[in-house]
């Protein structure tokens, strides 16, 4: 392994600016002659708006502009969009409600946008913000996911009757209710996943610029994906022709899904920055980054497990209501369908699988992605069942979950929910992971907690995720209105170092160091003499971006597609310098040899002779930078067994997690500390929603109960334990570093293993997330 | 937050003048709870009247009767007070667990009483010790002072100076915390004295109260078995997303008998 090579604990190259608090977040950037914004913002969860008058707010001192979503229409501007059309179970389309950047009559969920004020200082901008005189016709609110499409409550969009998007179906229906009728044994279980509120470190932010010399905009963002954020609002809200709207996303302090979305915000400071003539910002304080910020899950589940005498598992029914807030966000439609209902095989040989899902409105903020995105609420229900089924038939989990398991000798595996897993070692994984649990002793520490009178379980999570996303003929089959490729760019400079430009984007990641570490490996240049640059449309080819555990898998891919082509034109410089027939170049890690020789070239050498092509081979371009586009062939499949040791204490209902055991196949490990770091972040968040997160609207009012940090409980160091994370490394077949994607795996398997590992210490099934000291003391007063 | 104009006052008399001249004014003392109210544009005073540098407001004295903490003693140096220590190792202890430490830090105990925060610390001691709250006008006995949910026996423009807590023989505070906000879901504080033994709870309530049930039972066996069957009824204690009323009920007992042990 070179020294900073695939493989290597390289340090991050982007902490010695982050750590010195010389990061350069959008916030730092400030505009020459730059006015601030502030949005009005409904205070109602369903409202009809009968007047606004903003003539007060308009004369207020220093303001330069008040606007609403009138202005926005007759500027022509467009509604926000949703990328991904999910046909329903009826062949129908579903049912996108407008969505204005700001409300046309009414607004639908506490927090909805009103108007911009923007005025010199953001003090005058709030100031004014209190003037504008809003008239509502409160009406009556509908927060509850379960009961949204019930007769009686409230209806949100004229035209979406029972306020429902879509009703989708996947699977065999009737294979599945034959096999139920005639299982051994059927597990049923009825599970809430809880609504979760993302919280990046870094609020989102926004600065819109106008240069009238150009007649182009420039828009700073907390985006997740720059280029698409262009794309949807030059093609779809209409601010400026694509090639005069650069948008630049620097450094970015968490996303975690939540800045991959078009927002109102940015949208409208954009536009707002021509009308008023001067750079528009706005940055959320952190009560509207809870109000405003796409949620995350929020699903109500009914499902059931068959098996057959042999405790092998013979079909899976899945009926869930997904909310989706209020509007459609982004990429909403798919998270509760493409990104979960196709995971609901898990690691099993299931072979009849149906799922239905109805995707509700209600008046809350929009849902969509949020780390692991449809995965983590297929492997909490199935990763539940799993566990319920196994003290039901009175089987060890470990042992019901390696008699279900695919072999290792049956891939490719086409599941019956549409997926073919590529590769995977299910049972060496779980064996692997409970030797680190040490799950043979767990008896003996279960009796020593009880002398203690404590209660003490163990919960596994053996859990599969579809990354690297994705191929786009097959996204764009089911509905996607984007590819999902990957740009990338390698350029050597004529002094041998080099500078690779990716349209995947990092904000925690470490891009910059694991992206480098590949190429220093590949071309065999110095670690310390790659740059990444990345996050500015204007800067490298145009890329998709970063979400789904993708960059590395898709965005790592393109860039190892453009580094063999510059390897293959460096054969053609070698070649004709060392007076040998291309086909006799050889390369290794940096040197250009002829075969059978001591004849070579390095690196260095061939990219000086690109660009100073003195003596250089006839019909070549000069210059040594190369672009390329990678398309995967199919998603990745990371998968890994968890499992969590709890004690809980019967007096108070608290949990203390004693122990966690992580083995993850990601495929081949760039970074392992980047990696384990990914896996810790992840499993904290996974920890976080098990035990602590929840959003929670007020049934009557619609208000946002846990709108802040003494009401929503993120994870802090002491809750959680010193985490025992291990890997297991299958390639990936099919592309060409073997590696799969590893930013989700934790968000994605901790929680069924925590709520496992807590119900057995119960022995009570009836627990939803986040089981808090109360629920599990209620849960154990009923038990 | 709105405007407001700023004064440092120079003593007590200095400050008391300056609010009761002013039209809205508030005094600021550690600002933990008022200034995030007025980030919050929650509030909206004329002026605040810093009590920052007054020098004889700050400060802890220490007898073999008690210790008395002048009111703009932050709760880090409580904490961390030999002399309280000594003396009062419950209240030590009680000031070491307020917030985090930058709240510590900043946080004073004549901020946080006039404050009377359903879910603060320090009240529960005030109660539970017999303090005695001196102002810049008299002297009011702890049992007094809170009166209701952020109500207090103040009157407008009167301003504490100190918090006298008379020794006990035993005390010990024991506090349930709120998982996201980790003020006291419910906070027992158990004391035996030389007038008997008290038992105060704080966050359970919308104000700090006594349980005479467990201060009786206590008083004759000083032991958590003497209270484990106690149970406090739910009728007036808060409910909210983390506890509803039945559950703080439940851990009243809870943290009593925790407290008891750990005296």
């Amino acid at each position: 392994m070179a020294e900073n090579g695939i493989g290597a604990r390289s340090l991050r190259k982007e902490d010695a600016r982050f750590l010195r608090g010389s990061g350069n977040y959008v916030d730092d950037i400030n505009r020459p002659g730059q006015a601030y914004a502030t949005f009005v913002r409904s205070p109602h969860a369903h409202a009809r708006i009968e007047k606004i008058d903003t003539s007060r707010a308009a004369e207020a001192s220093g303001v330069v502009g008040v606007f609403t979503g009138d202005d926005l229409a007759a500027d022509g501007v467009g509604g926000l969009i949703c990328g991904w059309m999910v046909t329903d179970r009826n062949g129908e389309n579903m049912k996108a409600p407008p969505h204005p950047a700001l409300a046309q009559g009414k607004v639908n969920y506490v927090g909805d946008h009103v108007a911009i004020v923007i005025a010199n200082t953001l003090a005058e901008a709030r100031d004014a913000a209190e003037l504008v005189e809003v008239d509502y016709g409160v009406l009556p609110a509908n927060v509850d996911t379960d009961k949204a499409d019930a007769d009686g409550t409230p209806q949100i969009h004229d035209d979406i009757p029972g306020n429902m998007s879509y009703d989708w179906e996947l699977g065999d229906a009737a294979a599945v209710d034959e096999a139920i009728e005639s299982a051994a044994h059927v597990t049923t279980l009825e599970i809430v996943n809880n609504r979760l509120i993302p919280n990046a470190i870094e609020p989102r932010s926004a600065i819109g610029e106008y240069d009238p010399a150009s007649d182009a905009f420039t828009l700073y963002t907390t985006s997740q994906n720059p280029h698409v954020a262009r794309l949807v609002l030059s093609a779809f809200c209409a601010i400026a022709p694509e090639h005069k709207l650069r948008v630049v996303a620097p450094d970015v302090g968490g996303g975690f899904g939540s800045k991959i979305f078009i927002y109102a915000e940015e949208t409208v400071c954009t536009w707002a920055s021509k009308k008023v003539g001067c750079p528009v910002k706005w940055t959320a304080d952190r009560s509207e980054s809870f109000v405003s910020d796409a949620h995350g899950r929020d699903h109500v589940t009914k499902a059931e497990l068959a098996l057959d005498s042999d405790g092998k598992f013979t079909a899976l029914r899945v009926s869930t209501k997904a909310s989706m807030g209020a509007y459609l966000s982004t990429f909403a439609s798919c998270v509760p369908t493409y990104l979960y209902g196709t995971l609901l095989a898990g690691q099993y040989t299931t072979p009849a699988i149906y799922c239905n899902v109805k995707a509700l409105f209600t008046n809350t903020a929009p849902v969509d992605a949020y780390r692991g995105a449809g995965r983590p609420e297929a492997t909490y229900l199935l990763e539940r069942l799993v566990e319920v089924a196994a003290r039901e038939t009175g089987t060890d989990p470990a042992e019901l979950r390696k008699k279900n398991f695919i072999p290792p000798d049956a891939f490719p595996y086409t599941t019956p929910v549409v997926l073919a897993y590529d590769s995977g070692s299910y049972e060496a994984v779980l064996d692997k992971a409970c030797d680190i649990a040490d799950y043979r002793g767990f008896a003996e520490r279960r009796e020593e907690a009880n002398t203690r009178g404590k209660l003490r379980g163990i919960g596994f999570s053996s859990y599969i995720e579809a990354c690297g996303i994705a191929p786009s003929a097959a996204v764009g089959s089911l509905g996607a209105g984007v590819g999902l490729w990957e740009g990338a760019q390698v350029r050597f400079n004529p002094t041998g170092s080099v500078t690779v430009f990716t349209g995947s984007h990092a904000h925690g990641q470490g891009h910059e160091t694991t992206f480098a570490q590949v190429v220093a490996d590949k071309l065999g240049v110095d670690f310390e003499n790659v740059e990444v640059v990345h996050g500015d449309t204007d800067k490298g080819p145009f890329g998709m971006g970063t979400y789904g555990s993708r960059s590395i898998a898709v965005g790592g891919s393109a860039i190892i597609s453009a580094c063999d082509k510059l390897i293959e034109k460096g054969k053609k410089i070698a070649a004709h310098a060392l007076e040998a027939s291309e086909s006799d170049i050889e390369y290794d890690g940096g040197t250009f040899s002829v075969a059978g020789t001591d004849r070579s070239m390095s690196m260095g050498e061939i990219a000086f002779a690109a660009y100073v092509p003195h003596n250089y081979p006839e019909g070549l371009e000069p210059g040594f930078e190369e672009s390329a586009f990678y398309d995967p062939v199919n998603f990745t499949f990371p998968a890994g067994t968890q499992i969590c040791e709890v004690e809980v204490d019967p007096d108070t209902g608290e949990v203390e997690i004693i122990k966690f055991s992580a083995v993850d196949d990601v495929g081949t490990v760039i970074n392992p500390m980047i990696v384990e770091g990914q896996v810790h972040g992840g499993v904290t968040q996974g920890i976080g929603q098990a035990l602590l997160e929840n959003g929670v609207y007020d049934g009557d009012t619609g208000q946002l109960v846990s709108g802040s940090y003494n009401d929503y409980t993120m994870p802090r160091a002491d809750d959680v334990p010193t985490y025992d994370v291990e890997m297991y490394e299958t390639p990936c077949p099919h592309n060409p570093l073997g590696v799969k994607g590893c930013g989700e795996v934790g968000a994605i398997a901790a929680p069924p293993a925590v709520i496992n590992a807590i119900t057995d210490a119960l022995s009570t099934e009836d627990i939803d997330m986040p089981a808090t000291p109360e629920r599990v003391w209620q849960a154990l007063a009923q038990a | 937050m709105y405007d407001f104009t700023y004064h440092r006052a120079s003593d007590v008399a200095d400050a008391v003048s300056k609010v009761r001249d002013t039209g809205e004014g508030q005094f600021l003392a550690g600002g933990h709870t008022l200034i995030p109210t007025l980030k919050l544009r929650l509030a909206k005073p004329s002026d605040l009247v810093d009590l920052q540098g007054i020098a004889n407001l700050q400060g802890i004295s220490a007898s073999d009767d008690g210790v008395t903490v002048k009111a703009m003693t932050t709760h880090a140096t409580v904490a961390e007070s030999k002399d309280v220590q000594d003396t009062i190792p419950a209240l030590a202890s009680l000031a070491s667990g307020i917030g985090d430490p930058h709240v510590r830090a900043r946080g004073t105990i004549g901020g946080s009483i006039a404050n009377n925060d359903p879910a603060a610390d320090y009240p529960a001691a005030v109660v539970g010790l017999g303090a005695t709250v001196k102002t810049d006008q008299r002297d009011i006995a702890g049992d007094d002072f809170f009166t209701g949910m952020f109500e207090t026996a103040l009157s407008d423009g009167e301003l504490i100076t100190e918090v006298s807590f008379p020794k006990a023989n035993k005390a010990a505070y024991y506090k349930f915390k709120n998982p996201a906000s980790r003020f006291a879901i419910v906070g027992v504080f158990v004391a035996q004295t030389g007038g008997g033994v008290r038992v105060t709870v704080t966050g359970a309530a919308p104000c700090v109260f006594r349980v005479s049930e467990m201060e009786e039972a206590l008083a004759s066996s000083f032991s958590s078995d003497a209270i484990k069957d106690i149970k406090i009824p739910e009728d007036g204690l808060n409910s909210d997303i983390h506890a509803q009323a039945d559950y703080r009920a439940h851990l009243v007992n809870v943290c009593a008998r925790r407290a008891v042990d750990a005296c």
